[in-house]
């Protein structure tokens, strides 16, 4: 990530009087980085609330190859019923019965509209899977094509291997970070801690890479070319639970990751993913950043 | 060390900026892509092509759809979109049995032809254990046998100059103006002289039920469901279809869905 650095003791935006000593400006973020960033912020909106349009077409999650209409092979659902002679949304959950009336299984004004997300999370805000699948193919396209210039300019460049891939002392050092966030003190040093590393690593190297094979997975088309991708995922029913998991498992990485630059300074976050500078916390230890 | 950096102001700053991306999630904002006419839903379709070039350029033309064991075949065929056709046409042919059932071939063939259905099941038959994907998203494994769809364009002659298939069907979903909007789709010469393409008139050892488009349904099995019309009446072979019903080479294809469903 240091790429340059530039030595500024004290903080010019901070107008005379209080001269409060800073960490030094590093170049943090490579143009690569931030604009696929960018791209990828505004892709995974639309793919996440086409999807969830998507989703309501058929708001139900398999095992299998199949869907289970005349067994049960159902993992998740988000339906409306008749409960004690009122409409509910039902939500179940491996068998669990949870009533999410209002926002899962029925919705809307009065709680008319049965569908399996609420209008606020999708897109478009009616039933229109047409539209929806147009919109989450297109940004589909855009999540892969960013990805691959990602991965190759990130290889490239050193960018992936020098500071989000794991090493030994991301798996040592992990307990102590974990105290350290849990204390709400985080060290802003050139490089991610294990924390970050394992958490960029995983949306990066993992969950990008699930979701869009899992994807290509519900395509009947792209089995044919390349059927392996029925059998490593265990049929197109489970790559469709396991795409919708994988969607889960961003959207908590999103909140973690928002709630993370808040609480670190958003405007020095903002800043480094804009611009690429990014100001180290002051007595950094700053051969760790090289 | 490190210090604690959590201020009151940077966290009431940041939850600002939360607090306004957040407004965007009220998502009827992006209702203007429904807008078929629209240039930013031109320009969002413009991946469709994308997906149909990428698919032809990797599969080839005979990569096969999964076949699955006989065993895999837990449950019947689950039907959708029509399940029983009212036409008073279609009502006489299926209480007759279909006897009087003839799947027409014309537009650009050398010799418009037609074929009872005794002719069809006495037609040499692929039979194949397939998954049915729905655009909605669930599957259904089923078998299927019926003529492939390839020898029978052929037993008609297809001109060099068509390049798609069109099936017109006996089914209607809603009225316009003009009548019944009868269900009608399309698919290119590859798909239609694919191994798998088949014009189905047995459904898991059975005769097609009608629930499930008897008496022939075309089964095209690296597409999505509502590719394979049901209840067909006729075959056209065109090279265009930009003049048939809405233009887009099918039923749901006029009402925004993707002409390739191979995704």
């Amino acid at each position: 990530m240091t790429m340059a650095t530039e030595t500024s003791e004290t903080d010019p935006a901070t107008p005379g009087g209080k001269q409060r000593k800073k960490g030094r400006l590093i170049y943090r973020q490579n143009a690569w980085t931030r604009v696929t960033h960018w791209v990828w912020a505004i892709s995974l909106f639309f793919l996440l609330l086409s999807g969830l349009q998507i989703f309501n077409a058929h708001p139900e999650l398999y095992i299998g190859s199949e869907s289970g209409f005349e067994y049960e092979n159902t993992v998740f659902s988000a339906r409306a019923r008749a409960v004690d002679g009122e409409r509910r949304g039902i939500t179940t959950i491996l068998g669990q019965e949870f009533d999410t009336t209002g926002v899962l299984g029925l919705s809307g004004a009065d709680n008319r509209d049965v569908r399996g997300f609420p209008s606020w999370a999708t897109i478009p805000s009616n039933r229109d899977l047409a539209t929806g699948r147009v919109v989450h193919l297109f940004f589909a396209w855009v999540l892969v094509g960013t990805l691959f210039v990602w991965f190759l300019a990130s290889f490239l460049n050193r960018h992936a291997w020098r500071d989000l891939i794991p090493r030994v002392r991301d798996i040592t050092e992990l307990p102590r970070d974990i105290v350290q966030h849990l204390k709400f003190k985080f060290d802003h040093g050139g490089s991610y801690s294990p924390l970050q590393k394992w958490a960029y690593f995983g949306v990066l190297f993992i969950l990008f890479p699930l979701i869009v094979l899992t994807g290509l997975t519900m395509s009947p088309g792209m089995d044919a070319a390349w059927p392996w991708l029925l059998d490593i995922f265990g049929g197109r029913q489970t790559a469709r639970t396991i795409h919708f998991i994988t969607m889960a498992l961003l959207v908590l990485f999103f909140i973690v990751h928002i709630a993370m630059v808040i609480l670190a300074g958003p405007l020095n976050e903002m800043r480094s993913m804009i611009t690429g500078w990014y100001r180290t916390s002051t007595g950094n230890h700053e051969g760790e950043s090289k | 060390m490190s210090k604690r950096l959590i201020t009151r102001r940077n966290f009431l700053r940041g939850s600002g900026i939360v607090a306004a991306s957040t407004t965007l999630a009220g998502c009827d904002q992006f209702d203007f892509l429904r807008d078929r006419d629209g240039a930013a839903r031109n320009f969002l379709e413009g991946a469709n092509s994308l997906t149909y070039h990428a698919q032809r350029l990797l599969l080839g033309r005979d990569a096969l759809a999964r076949e699955y064991a006989e065993s895999e075949i837990r449950q019947g065929q689950r039907p959708n979109g029509s399940r029983n056709p009212s036409s008073s046409e279609y009502r006489t042919m299926a209480n007759g049995n279909f006897d009087s059932y003839r799947l027409e071939i014309g537009g650009l063939v050398e010799n418009p032809v037609s074929f009872s259905l005794n002719e069809l099941r006495n037609m040499p038959a692929r039979t194949q254990i397939t998954r049915h994907d729905c655009v909605e998203g669930w599957s259904c494994i089923a078998k299927w046998s019926g003529p492939q769809l390839g020898p029978v364009l052929d037993q008609a002659g297809v001109k060099p100059e068509a390049k798609y298939v069109v099936f017109r069907c006996y089914d209607s979903l809603g009225n316009s103006l003009s009548g019944p909007n009868f269900y009608y789709e399309s698919c290119d010469l590859i798909d239609a002289r694919h191994p798998q393409t088949i014009l189905a008139h047995t459904l898991n050892d059975n005769p097609l039920p009608v629930a499930n488009g008897a008496p022939l349904r075309v089964r095209i099995e690296r597409q999505l469901g509502y590719k394979m019309a049901k209840y067909i009446r006729r075959i056209e072979l065109v090279s265009d279809f930009s003049d048939i019903e809405g233009g887009h080479g099918g039923y749901w294809e006029d009402r925004g869905y993707e002409w390739f469903a191979g995704i």
